[in-house]
């Protein structure tokens, strides 16, 4: 495993593409900290995030994985051009010769991934507990230490969304197709989710249905795995209350959504492999 | 004597497509053989098949007598095909860092190499500054670095200019001479003669010959003839004789291919006594390119 991790690392460390973009990304990582301090000022009202209460333990390791995980389009590209870039350069084939094994070669894919989406993990999670102990209002250990689920839930959701680019960048083989093809996904999914929708109008619970089938999709089920938080905010919460809004939603990471998404991960890694092993290079 | 490799009744179809057919042969330690063949007669697929990147239709092929599995037999093979494929971003050293890394080696012996090739003083400079030449030998150079039991070449000298050829053929006589094992794939026939010693002849994926080079056909020789005068006569008279097979005309030469040994002076002498005076008589083995020519386009 540490020689396959050693050989994705040497090919990716002397190309500078990914350096840049792993940098940028890191460096964006680092910019949610910057989020503390926006303070807007309208008159009377004043409104200073980090007081607001975002950098609140527990409530920040959601803020800050939901947050985090927008970034994760600059790793896509990175994973993407690691894998469409050896077709290109037609190095797979080289690889091959030279005697790493086509399952080795999946491998040393799937454990950069791996690694990329745990690196990114320690990052936020490093960054949120600076940040939590700089604002948060509560510092009690067992506060701290409650839905960490979070940072596992993104984890997750990193492994598999980078799983899908790797899937896809053998697929299509050019990196900007790769990423084209994440895209029209997407929007197959969404006219997929308008169609239920179109399919159930009648029907009570319209939308409960409808997302008892979406979840199953691999991005509708990427995205399920942190939702949004902001309507879980306090200021927000109270806001709504005194317009009369009550919000019921659940915020937690689902055990059903980790399951259904780590089965696509295995299922894209485990194509990848047929694919690759079917082709004729 | 030890295998390296042994193929056995390989087939592959690319669709309609019967790239390679039903071939077998044996790799023997120590032997340089050229696989020989017009372009498209199935070598590069029947390379690509024993190096694990083009899948096999039916048929088995083993390395080391099935010791190892595929994968784990080409970290002691040392194999070029077509082009040379690197990373055009990584330097010579980090391309070859890398192949170290891949086969499990040590990294001690890629200067010697990139000395052996010629490339010592471009080792630090990327990839994709090379010419075609310095790619190809950059390619030899990451093909020895394990020291290989056998090393595959699949036209390594395609495409190169007369320089470039030269020094390619210079570092494969080279090799071969401190006795590595050497598989040349090649539709250039003095490549193959001048560096093999044993051959096999595909054409459309089929087997047509395999042995060694200068056995490759059972020939007796040929004559070559030129009178000034009477040619018909000189037919008529070459074709009396019995250990002559068959003639033919090649501008003002005629070809007497033998079906016995005869010596020069044998002949000689027979037409000189017939009243016949030549003006020009060579007798010669078969070049390479007319027994190639004579096996792909007669069977």
């Amino acid at each position: 495993m540490l020689r396959l991790l050693t050989i994705e690392f040497h090919k990716l460390k002397h190309n500078r593409a990914s350096k840049v973009l792993s940098l940028i990304y890191f460096g964006l990582l680092t910019s949610i900290a910057l989020i503390a301090a926006i303070k807007f000022e309208f008159g009377n009202f004043k409104l200073h995030l980090a007081d607001a209460g975002i950098f609140n333990f527990p409530y920040i390791w959601h803020f800050n994985t939901y947050m985090a995980a927008i970034l994760k389009f600059f790793l896509l590209l990175v994973i993407v051009s690691m894998m469409a870039n050896e077709y290109s350069y037609k190095t797979l084939k080289q690889n091959l010769i030279d005697g790493l094994s086509k399952k080795e070669f999946i491998l040393s894919k799937f454990y950069a991934v791996i690694l990329f989406a745990l690196v990114s993990t320690i990052f936020v999670f490093v960054i949120s507990l600076i940040l939590g102990f700089a604002y948060s209002d509560y510092n009690e250990l067992s506060i701290i230490t409650t839905d960490l689920e979070y940072l596992f839930a993104f984890f997750i959701k990193l492994v598999a969304f980078f799983s899908f680019g790797l899937f896809l960048g053998i697929l299509v083989k050019r990196s900007a197709f790769a990423v084209g093809a994440m895209f029209v996904w997407l929007i197959i999914e969404s006219i997929f989710k308008g169609y239920l929708f179109w399919t159930f109008q009648n029907a009570e619970n319209t939308t409960e249905k409808v997302n008892r089938i979406m979840q199953f999709l691999p991005l509708e089920s990427i995205s399920n795995l942190i939702k949004e938080p902001f309507s879980r905010l306090n200021a927000v919460k109270s806001a709504a209350n005194m317009m009369g809004e009550t919000f019921t939603k659940s915020y937690a990471v689902e055990f059903s959504t980790i399951l259904i998404v780590s089965f696509w991960t295995f299922i894209f890694i485990y194509l990848s492999f047929v694919l690759l092993k079917k082709r004729d290079l | 004597m030890e295998t390296i490799l042994s193929l056995k009744k390989l087939d592959k179809k690319y669709g309609q497509v019967h790239a390679v057919n039903n071939l077998s042969f044996d790799i023997q330690k120590g032997n340089v053989y050229g696989i020989l063949g017009p372009n498209g007669s199935g070598k590069s697929t029947t390379l690509g098949i024993i190096l694990n990147v083009v899948n096999r239709t039916s048929g088995e092929f083993s390395w080391f007598n099935g010791k190892l599995s595929t994968h784990e037999a080409l970290k002691k093979v040392g194999a070029i095909i077509e082009r040379p494929n690197f990373y055009p971003y990584m330097t010579a050293t980090q391309n070859l860092n890398l192949i170290c890394k891949i086969k499990g080696i040590s990294t001690d012996k890629i200067n010697e190499k990139l000395t052996t090739v010629n490339l010592f003083e471009r080792r630090d400079s990327k990839f994709k500054t090379f010419s075609l030449g310095m790619k190809q030998r950059l390619a030899i150079a990451s093909a020895l670095l394990n020291d290989p039991e056998i090393l595959i070449l699949d036209e390594p000298t395609n495409g190169l200019d007369p320089q470039g050829i030269h020094e390619i053929r210079e570092i494969i006589k080279e090799i071969a001479a401190n006795g590595t094992t050497i598989l040349l794939a090649s539709h250039l026939l003095d490549e193959v003669e001048k560096v093999c010693s044993h051959v096999v002849v595909i054409r459309n994926g089929v087997k047509l010959y395999s042995g060694r080079v200068n056995e490759m056909t059972a020939s007796k020789g040929l004559f070559e003839l030129k009178v000034d005068e009477n040619e018909e006569k000189l037919i008529e008279l070459l074709k009396q004789h019995s250990a002559i097979d068959k003639i033919n005309k090649e501008h003002e030469t005629f070809i007497a291919t033998l079906n016995t040994e005869i010596s020069s002076t044998e002949i000689n002498e027979y037409l000189f006594k017939n009243g016949l005076v030549l003006s020009h008589l060579v007798k010669r083995k078969p070049s390479l390119e007319q027994q190639f020519l004579d096996l792909t386009s007669n069977n």
